[in-house]
């Protein structure tokens, strides 16, 4: 059982790489706690900023401090952090190229009680809108460690999207990841996963299942894979953790390989993951798609796994309609 | 500084003709505001395009970017780039003289156009500069209708809490905007004492005065506890005489031919007068 969440995960890399790396610069609009960030405003506060609640200067500062050479990780909830400062994350940051990484806490509805005000069912599909804005979202905590190395590798702007609670292991700690690339796991069995560069496509059986998952969703798409295995059906699950770039070579040869494509993800409906692997299955590969996300409206009062089992959003909903539809 | 002064009334004729030849562009706040630029980039800040790669030059963020062309102008003087290619190429079809700032231009550090962006960026500049223990100054100019915007604001809020004394933020306060009058379209009555209120050390001058402004950025530079607002009072369309001075139609009109004549005679006139 692990009680770590990924965001206690980004604080942890943050926390051991600024020890040689002055540079590196946490802000937070009165979301430290949120954001397990505490620790590493305790302990480099020199390299910490607080701007109380204002999401819009939180963006822009960040992205003034990024001009003059530092490495700005901007927390805030994600609702807030994509939508009340979309403009500062278009213009500052991604229009002006600058090396600011946005990080969305609390992401899709992990605020489940609190309404829709504290969800964020669109930020994929705002965030991936803007030229030069990378998206990722994360699966589990050891993977979000590797994300967060990588990106400290380069000076490019991108948001990242972790929600509130610990997510169960997928990967052992030393978790196969390569920037950009899609971890492939096949029939539920993480502990063989590879990244999409590693794989040998043509060893993969046809007339294959698909999942094509991101952050919180990956799990139960393993999960409802190894449910497919058991009854004979080979599943291949793409954790996409980049949601932009996309690893369309990935989606590509795993569906080529498959009868049913499905996706899922905790989004709305629109302009998300499953939105962007339907653009590439119709173009390159036609086959039938099932996109499984939140619905068009406010979602239904609840802690979060009550409302993802609400909506079919688990092991055991994957499973049924992909069986459904195969 | 007299030749300073017949400078501003030469690029002013620059940005008429960058915006003659391209058709559009935003010249009551570009005549407004050459003033602040011309002393800023002449007199105030260690900035040319030989020193864009050192970290302890001083910054600056056009806020109100829609005044691009007199930053262009101002810019293309220091060196920046060509002021004949700046002039023949501004606006048009797949040029980098876009109509606004641009940070793929040599000597813009910041993409700016849409407003009540430059105060909260130039704060993040500030805080950057003073943590790695630089003695540069940080710079934004806005115009008076964007303090409008609530992310002013924020800035000024940011600027104040963290005692950013290496920040200096300039207002265009030309008293139009393009729906008319600041103070019907949206009051900035006290703008001082509001200023003042957040923490900030704050200069009322005029802001078609290359000397008084330079007055102004130098006693900027002895405050020490604080940022300082200089609220730079202008004419808008200042120069082009009785025809576009102090009327809000200016603020983004093109002139006709024959209302061209009449500007370049009277930009020509201030210029001779300074000389």
């Amino acid at each position: 059982m692990n009680n770590i969440p990924n965001r206690k995960a980004i604080c942890d890399v943050l926390l051991e790489k600024s020890e040689t790396d002055r540079d590196i610069t946490v802000l937070c609009s009165d979301s430290r706690g949120s954001a397990s960030m505490a620790p590493f405003f305790q302990r480099f506060p020199e390299q910490s900023v607080e701007v109380g609640i204002a999401e819009q200067n939180l963006v822009s500062i960040s992205a003034g401090m990024a001009k003059c050479g530092k490495k700005p990780f901007c927390f805030s909830p994600a609702s807030f952090l994509s939508t009340r400062s979309y403009e500062q994350a278009k213009v500052d940051v991604a229009y002006s190229n600058t090396n600011v990484t946005l990080v969305g806490i609390s992401g899709g509805i992990s605020y489940g009680e609190l309404g829709m005000s504290h969800h964020s069912a669109q930020d994929i599909a705002a965030m991936s809108s803007i030229p030069n804005m990378r998206v990722y979202l994360p699966s589990d905590r050891f993977q979000t460690a590797k994300l967060i190395d990588a990106l400290l590798l380069d000076e490019k702007p991108s948001y990242i999207r972790v929600g509130r609670n610990p997510v169960e292991d997928i990967y052992p700690e030393n978790c196969p990841f390569i920037m950009d690339q899609a971890t492939v796991i096949i029939d539920g069995e993480a502990a063989q996963a590879l990244p999409s560069s590693g794989m040998d496509w043509k060893t993969l059986p046809p007339d294959m299942i698909t999942i094509v998952a991101c952050g919180e969703m990956t799990r139960p798409a393993v999960l409802a894979a190894q449910i497919l295995a058991r009854e004979g059906i080979h599943t291949a699950v793409l954790d996409m953790c980049c949601v932009k770039p996309l690893d369309r070579e990935a989606i590509i040869n795993c569906a080529l390989r498959s009868k049913l494509i499905l996706t899922a993800e905790e989004h709305s409906p629109f302009g998300g993951l499953g939105s962007m692997v339907s653009q590439v299955i119709g173009q390159q590969c036609p086959r039938k798609v099932i996109n499984l996300a939140l619905p068009d409206a406010p979602v239904i009062t609840g802690k979060s796994q009550a409302v993802f089992d609400h909506y079919g959003l688990n092991a055991e909903g994957i499973a049924k309609t992909a069986k459904e539809n195969y | 500084m007299t030749n300073l002064k017949a400078k501003s009334f030469e690029l002013r004729q620059v940005v008429l003709d960058m915006i003659m030849k391209s058709g559009g562009g935003h010249i009551g706040g570009d005549f407004s505001v050459m003033d602040i630029l011309v002393a800023l980039y002449h007199c105030q800040m260690n900035i040319s395009p030989e020193n864009m790669d050192d970290p302890n030059r001083d910054l600056f963020v056009m806020s109100k970017g829609h005044s691009v062309e007199a930053y262009y102008a101002v810019l293309a003087d220091k060196g920046f780039f060509p002021t004949e290619q700046v002039v023949n190429e501004f606006s048009s079809f797949g040029s980098k003289f876009i109509g606004h700032p641009n940070n793929k231009l040599p000597g813009i550090e910041m993409n700016s156009g849409s407003l009540g962006h430059g105060l909260p960026v130039c704060v993040g500049m500030a805080l950057a500069c003073r943590m790695d223990g630089r003695n540069n100054r940080i710079y934004t100019v806005m115009g008076d209708g964007e303090l409008a915007e609530g992310s002013v604001w924020e800035g000024f809020m940011a600027g104040g809490h963290y005692k950013l004394s290496n920040l200096c933020a300039v207002v265009d306060r030309n008293r139009l905007q393009i729906s008319g009058s600041t103070e019907e379209v949206m009051s900035h009555e006290s703008l001082k004492n509001r200023i003042e209120s957040f923490r900030w050390h704050v200069i009322v001058t005029d802001g078609n005065d290359i000397d008084l402004l330079n007055h102004a950025f130098d006693e900027a530079k002895n405050i020490t506890d604080r940022p300082t607002c200089i609220i730079a009072n202008t004419v808008k369309g200042f120069g082009g005489g009785d025809i576009m001075e102090n009327k809000a139609s200016w603020h983004h009109h093109v002139p006709t031919a024959e209302e061209y004549e009449t500007i370049r005679a009277e930009l020509t006139r201030r210029q001779s007068c300074q000389a």
